[in-house]
């Protein structure tokens, strides 16, 4: 009788994951599996095997390399400064201050807007004779052509900001209002200062929220790629020019060894990098639960 | 002093709310105003040697019209095609995406099965690639299939994708386990399980999985890019951008329709959707990653 019950409901876990996994299954993880085989082989049908070989040009490849780079000025930027500029807004918005709703709906508003649809201001607002530069004018600082200059990495970087910084407003938000009151007023009257209660208090219980708060900036990272190719298109100034673009173009031009090995080393620095991320979270929370 | 200084605060959060919403409070305003004064606003004089000329940054129109408007929903055919080539792709998307999720979610909360950690990390690894990678397996298979210029090539991979499971999981874990021992010993099945208890106390989770994925797909750019051959299937994301160069003088107020549906389902679902990315943080014991390199 029991062990009857205990069969029915293997079989109804497998219809209820089946539809999921077999996707997956179809869609990323056995092409993902081809994909690896065909990087060690320099042609697809009765190809040689030519091991490393396909990593090894794609290393010297120079616009791989000045896309690796840029990817990684960008995110190295751009993350860190969306995290505190997120975290001291929660911070402001979580104390008393009228309109707090309503100011962090306007925060948010960016996330849900589609970019196609803002784009266009964007480039007016970037535009050698646009409004930035109106501005720039007004306090006589000379033009600057933002999208067409090294000061490209500047905009995408504000871009990603607007566009991402609600989410993480959310995020810390929901991790501040998890932090009991109690700790703070304790503190308090241990005579410990605002500096103090921020360090020793807030920044300690956040580290869970921040953790992931990371993992998502990075993410979000990656889709910025959207609005930098919709302003500047496949081959923008080259101080923006990244990854993502390096894979599209090589996947326009048929080059399917060069997109195929910087997939496969992309997964896996994010694989990597995941992996250390998970493991310092495990310290810090063991560090937090003694 | 106090008081003086949270006022400041308050005006100063003001003012970055605003500025946050300005894009959109100019796309409103310019979508008001005729070809005429747009093309005079955002002329570009190249020829001009002086430096010192710059775009009209003007929020109030000299004159209100909803020409725009006019053309783009009644005079020209293909902006609708474009929002609807939209709509057909997103809605199946957002529809099969929290079926599927839900039933694997259902799982990965409340069962026990070997190798559940495993496949789980897998799906977190497959969540955070970028499109460019995942590109190439999906292509792979969607031409074995036979699916390129089909919208089922675009669909396909968006109801896959892992983060709906992901957040659905997220917020199936809360459901309490003693509710589900309750329902076993009064002898009902998984699928009863799932349907009378595990769905209806998950509504919130529903509602924010399909908020989230109605966002990002309406946004969708790329897959159409290189999925589809036929320029009269591309949705409306790819539409706007081209006219955004060609034809300025109707881009704001196509823009203002695209952005529509997204706003209003803000509007609605702000709190859903609030709750949809706090639940997303991964801070459950449930899995441990620490094994599987």
């Amino acid at each position: 009788m029991f062990s009857k019950y205990k069969k029915k409901e293997t079989i109804m876990t497998l219809i209820l994951i089946a539809p999921s996994v077999i996707g997956l299954l179809i869609f990323y993880i056995i092409p993902f599996i081809w994909m690896i085989i065909y990087s060690l082989f320099d042609s697809p049908i009765n190809g040689e095997f030519v091991g490393m070989q396909n990593y090894i040009n794609l290393l010297s490849n120079h616009a791989y390399k000045q896309a690796v780079i840029n990817t990684a000025i960008f995110t190295m930027i751009s993350v860190p400064l969306i995290i505190i500029i997120s975290l001291l807004l929660s911070m402001l918005l979580d104390k008393k201050i009228h309109f707090s709703q309503n100011i962090k709906t306007a925060f948010i508003v960016p996330l849900v807007v589609p970019v196609a649809s803002v784009i266009i201001f964007f480039e007016l607002f970037f535009n050698k004779e646009g409004f930035l530069n109106n501005i720039l004018y007004f306090f006589h600082i000379p033009s600057i052509d933002w999208m067409n200059s090294s000061y490209a990495m500047m905009a995408v970087i504000t871009i990603y900001i607007w566009k991402n910084m609600g989410y993480n407003i959310i995020l810390f938000f929901a991790g501040l209002q998890g932090i009991p009151k109690e700790y703070y007023e304790a503190a308090s009257i241990d005579g410990a200062g605002p500096i103090a209660k921020f360090f020793h208090i807030t920044l300690v219980y956040l580290m869970p929220t921040t953790f992931f708060v990371i993992i998502i900036s990075i993410i979000n990272s990656f889709k910025v790629f959207r609005e930098v190719y919709l302003i500047a298109g496949d081959y923008p100034h080259q101080s923006i020019y990244m990854l993502q673009h390096y894979m599209n173009n090589a996947f326009r031009k048929l080059d399917y060894h060069k997109l195929v090995t910087s997939a496969i080393l992309m997964t896996l620095v994010i694989y990597i990098f995941v992996f250390i991320l998970f493991k310092i979270q495990k310290k810090i929370n063991e560090s937090i639960g003694n | 002093m106090s008081r003086i200084k949270a006022k400041i605060m308050t005006i100063l959060l003001i003012a970055l709310a605003l500025m946050m919403l300005f894009p959109m409070i100019l796309t409103v305003t310019n979508s008001f105003m005729g070809s005429q004064e747009i093309e005079n606003n955002y002329s570009r004089n190249d020829e001009e040697l002086d430096q010192n000329t710059f775009f009209s940054m003007k929020l109030i129109p000299d004159s209100v019209t909803l020409r725009q408007y006019y053309d783009i929903l009644i005079a020209k055919h293909k902006f609708l095609r474009m929002f609807w080539n939209s709509v057909f792709i997103v809605l199946p998307i957002v529809a099969g995406q929290v079926v599927i999720s839900s039933m694997a979610a259902f799982v990965f909360a409340k069962l026990k099965f070997k190798g559940k950690d495993v496949l789980f990390f897998i799906y977190i690894i497959i969540m955070m690639m970028p499109f460019q990678v995942t590109l190439v397996p999906n292509y792979i298979t969607l031409d074995k299939l036979g699916l390129i210029d089909k919208y089922s090539a675009i669909i396909f991979p968006g109801v896959f994708g892992a983060f709906g499971v992901f957040l659905m999981r997220q917020f199936m874990i809360a459901i309490p386990n003693e509710c589900i021992e309750a329902a076993r010993v009064d002898g009902c099945s998984l699928l009863q399980i799932f349907f009378k208890i595990a769905l209806p106390l998950s509504k919130g989770g529903i509602a924010s999985l399909a908020i989230l994925s109605f966002i990002d797909n309406w946004n969708m750019v790329e897959q159409p890019l290189i999925f589809l051959k036929d320029t009269n299937k591309y949705p409306l994301s790819i539409y706007l951008s081209k006219i955004n160069h060609t034809e300025l003088g109707i881009a704001f107020a196509a823009s203002i329709i695209y952005m529509l549906p997204m706003l209003l389902m803000f509007l609605y679902g702000e709190n859903y959707l609030v709750e949809g990315i706090s639940r997303s943080i991964i801070n459950d014991e449930g899995v441990d990653t620490s094994e599987y390199i």
